[in-house]
């Protein structure tokens, strides 16, 4: 990664400058009287776990919320920030998480949506002209690629560049852009990087939220750090250690060792699959998980760790090779998978795991429907008292089991995802990313639970992209590399150089 | 992504739960329709007229019933009309050639049944979307039916059989009695039984329902097939009511049906909605109707009525639920 470049906090004037914004929600104060500066060409890491103000400060910048209180400062002059477009011109751009883009049109297309160069012909759109100039765009931002290709067929980097484009399009002065990497390959990650440096040395200022402390360090300029709606504190990279940003952010000291009590002697054989293949892009698989054990399977992203995850639970079909679950073999939908004891917990909860419109208990039974209730008739006052006793154990944050899931916090909608299997037996749980977008205290207590389930005979299957959480939680892991295991790794041998060498690609 | 509410200062839920705050506005609404109608009209509130308002509002109840678990599973079942015509004129032949209503009777549900089942899977196997693939059963039903009945009308079926449809017991119609035994046993189903929860996850996120171990696929086939039974049970009341069948009567049949669901509250998205509220929907429809009929308006405004009602009946849904969240 390149070394930050030097940056004018000479300049006396902010490019923009907060001071005293508020925001407040029915119940809850978002934002307490925070103040925000950004110079121009430097990155300003945007740091604080879910619910701290992030978002809403966001959304203020970018007119999408009007502030309660507080002023704006343009270039050192007052401006009102009262709606996007008002955002848009004075050059603020946001890139969101969930991209913004039209996949049947072309890249051309989403950059200009909205306003097309008008043709000849009244109603027509300048084709010609959105091409050359759509390709003048992708060109200063460095991005080779013909401007006629639609955007269904990009992947998530490629979209990330398009909505960067489109921002640099309307001449944005401010990028926001909201955990862009959580989505990106190590690669994609540099390209992004390089392409946040070049815009640095155009005079774009960044605002960037970010999980990822080897990001803050590598890219940021200033960071800021919001807690419970406040600004904590003001700080340079050279200034602080990981650790003092960590206790700035939670406000107490967070053990970032999880604890884990690794038995001496694993279990018998739970799981073992054999030279397992699937058209999904996985081939060869062999593993194997014990009672008593959490496995971790590691790996870039796209290296086929999903799809392994998914095709021992039956949600995707395999062709060849063998799934040994205790003892018997198995092959099916994910109904007999989970009827036999194996549980997935999937990396997008939103999508895969819950359905958000439902209640807290509703989706804490609906695994475990069967077993609650082996008549075959529901009774709601019993799938209560399961909820009840699910929300205490796990520490579920709702004000009752009746809640909509949908309006818990990420932490605590894992938690729902992780009680339906605990109500329905399970014996095998494989989590993927189970500590993605979660904050950092959530985290410890996952890690707990998961740590508990093994100690009384259930094993875990573990996919996580931070390496830091394999290494300390883990038995051993499995490291993936283009749909193979690539190698194994013991406890004594599970370090994050040994995980990073065994999953690159020598290209 | 950061969460702006801390949970813990969320208001709880209210006491009565949403659904149960606008099925009370559904029964305010058609208790109302009673009221403005009993005051316009001196006939609304004789018992003859009453018991027929129910025994019209059972025949597109018998059909929405089944279309609301459709429905509840975010699909759609565009057939069912189409399906009781000719699971009518099929039960009718089979009457008529044997002379044994019963083994009519079985002829029409197994006829619906059949008919579902075959939605179920063009939607599962196939992977059709529901409203694609009942929209093409319904050209085909209608298809079969024309060429079946050649133009042909069948008419006149053993007393006996008529009794279904026409006759009374203890003073009320027959029909009645169909709709409140189907109510239960359509509310206990979805409400009460792991089969209806499953529909209902199934309905609120499918892919999340598969995930969390629910075989999505049997319970679709068996919804669709539930939804065709039922309307070879409306084939049978509808055949016994008018002692005859053509080819066309489905056609004015799936629209209300359609109609029913969406007035009684449930979610065309899915995994919102209940039997009950179909119910409801089903009176208020027939209510307004009838209401119509009783100050002499002209039938040609009934559509228009009927389709302004389904979209304030959807709009204050959507209003509700969205202050809600």
């Amino acid at each position: 990664m390149s070394d930050a470049l030097p940056v004018e906090v000479t300049s006396p004037t902010p490019l923009l400058e907060l001071r005293g914004i508020s925001k407040e929600f029915p119940g809850v104060k978002a934002l307490d009287d925070v103040s925000f500066a950004i110079y121009p060409g430097e990155v300003h890491m945007l740091l604080g776990e879910n619910g701290a103000g992030k978002s809403s400060l966001m959304k203020v910048l970018c007119g999408a919320y009007r502030a309660d209180a507080g002023e704006f400062y343009y270039k050192g002059e007052k401006v009102a920030i009262s709606s996007t477009a008002d955002a848009q011109k004075l050059g603020i751009a946001v890139i969101f998480q969930e991209f913004s883009l039209v996949p049947y049109l072309d890249i051309a297309q989403n950059i200009f949506l909205g306003r097309e160069p008008k043709g000849r012909i009244p109603g027509t759109i300048a084709r010609s002209k959105i091409l050359a100039d759509a390709k003048h765009v992708l060109d200063t931002i460095g991005f080779d690629i013909d401007p006629s290709t639609t955007v269904d067929k990009l992947g998530v980097a490629q979209q990330q560049m398009v909505e960067i484009a489109k921002a640099i399009s309307q001449n944005a002065r401010i990028l926001v852009m909201d955990e862009p990497t959580a989505a990106l390959s190590d690669r994609e990650t540099e390209l992004l990087f390089a392409l946040i440096a070049r815009l640095k040395a155009d005079g774009v200022s960044i605002v960037y939220i970010s999980h990822r402390m080897a990001e803050v360090f590598a890219l940021g300029d200033r960071i800021t750090v919001l807690r419970d709606g406040r600004r904590i504190d003001g700080v340079r990279p050279a200034d602080v250690t990981p650790d003092q940003l960590v206790r700035m952010m939670v406000g107490r000291n967070v053990d970032m060792t999880y604890p884990r009590n690794f038995a001496d002697k694993p279990g018998e054989l739970l799981l073992e699959v054999k030279g397992l293949t699937a058209s999904t892009g996985i081939s060869d698989i062999n593993i194997e998980v014990r009672r008593g054990e959490i496995v971790g399977l590691c790996g870039l992203v796209g290296s086929g760790r999903s799809e392994v995850a998914r095709a021992i639970f039956g949600a995707d079909p395999t062709s060849s090779g063998e799934i040994i679950f205790d003892g018997k073999s198995m092959s099916g939908e994910p109904d007999l998978a989970a009827r036999r004891g194996i549980a997935l917990i999937p990396e997008s909860r939103k999508s895969e795991g819950l359905a958000l419109l439902r209640s807290v208990s509703d989706n804490l039974v609906v695994s475990a429907l069967k077993k609650l209730f082996p008549s075959g008739l529901f009774d709601q006052r019993g799938a209560q008292r399961t909820s009840d006793a699910l929300i205490r154990q796990l520490r579920i944050a709702t004000p009752s089991a009746r809640q909509t899931v949908g309006l818990l916090s990420g932490g605590n909608q894992q938690k729902v995802v992780i009680g339906k299997w605990l109500a329905a037996g399970s014996k095998l749980f494989i989590f993927d990313e189970p500590t993605r977008g979660i904050d950092i205290g959530a985290k410890s207590e996952i890690f707990a639970l998961i740590d508990r389930l093994v100690a009384e005979g259930a094993a875990a299957l573990m996919i996580s992209s931070e390496q830091v959480e394999i290494c300390h939680v883990c038995d051993r892991a499995y490291v993936m590399r283009e749909g193979r295991i690539a190698g194994h790794l013991t406890r004594n041998e599970l370090t994050e150089e040994n995980i990073v060498r065994l999953g690159m690609h020598h290209a | 992504m950061t969460d702006i509410s801390k949970d813990a200062m969320m208001p709880p839920r209210s006491f009565l739960s949403q659904d149960a705050i606008q099925m009370f506005y559904r029964l305010l609404a058609a208790l109302l329709i009673c009221a403005v109608l009993a005051v316009l009209s001196d006939s609304f509130l004789s018992l003859g007229n009453i018991l027929n308002v129910l025994r019209q509002a059972s025949l597109t109840f018998f059909i929405a019933s089944g279309l609301t678990l459709v429905v509840l599973t975010a699909g759609l079942d565009l057939s069912v009309g189409a399906n009781v015509a000719l699971s009518a004129c099929i039960a009718g032949t089979v009457i008529h050639k044997t002379g044994s209503p019963a083994l009519g009777i079985l002829t029409g549900l197994a006829c619906g049944g059949i008919v579902g089942l075959l939605n179920g899977v063009m939607v599962t196997a196939l992977r059709i979307p529901s409203f694609i693939a009942t929209y093409g059963m319904l050209w085909v039903l209608n298809g079969l039916t024309y060429w079946y009945m050649a133009g042909e009308t069948l008419h006149g079926f053993p007393a006996g059989f008529r009794q279904i449809g026409s006759g009374y017991l203890f003073g009320l119609p027959i029909p009645v009695y169909l709709l409140l035994v189907f109510l239960g046993i359509g509310t206990l189903f979805a409400q009460r039984t792991i089969w209806g929860q499953e529909i209902y996850a199934i309905g609120a996120n499918p892919v999340a329902a598969r995930l969390s171990g629910i075989p999505v696929a049997r319970r679709l086939l068996l919804v669709y097939a539930v939804s065709g039974t039922m309307a070879g049970l409306a084939s049978i009341i509808f055949l016994s009511r008018l002692n005859s069948a053509e080819a066309d009567i489905g056609e004015s049949l799936t629209l209300p049906a359609i109609a029913a669901v969406l007035i009684g509250g449930t979610s065309l998205f899915g995994g919102v909605g209940t039997v009950f509220g179909t119910f409801i929907g089903a009176l208020i429809l027939t209510l307004v109707l009838n209401g119509m009929n009783l100050l002499s308006v002209s039938a040609n405004w009934q559509p228009l009525v009927t389709g302004i009602i389904v979209i304030l009946a959807v709009w204050l849904d959507m209003k509700t639920r969205r202050r809600a969240q």
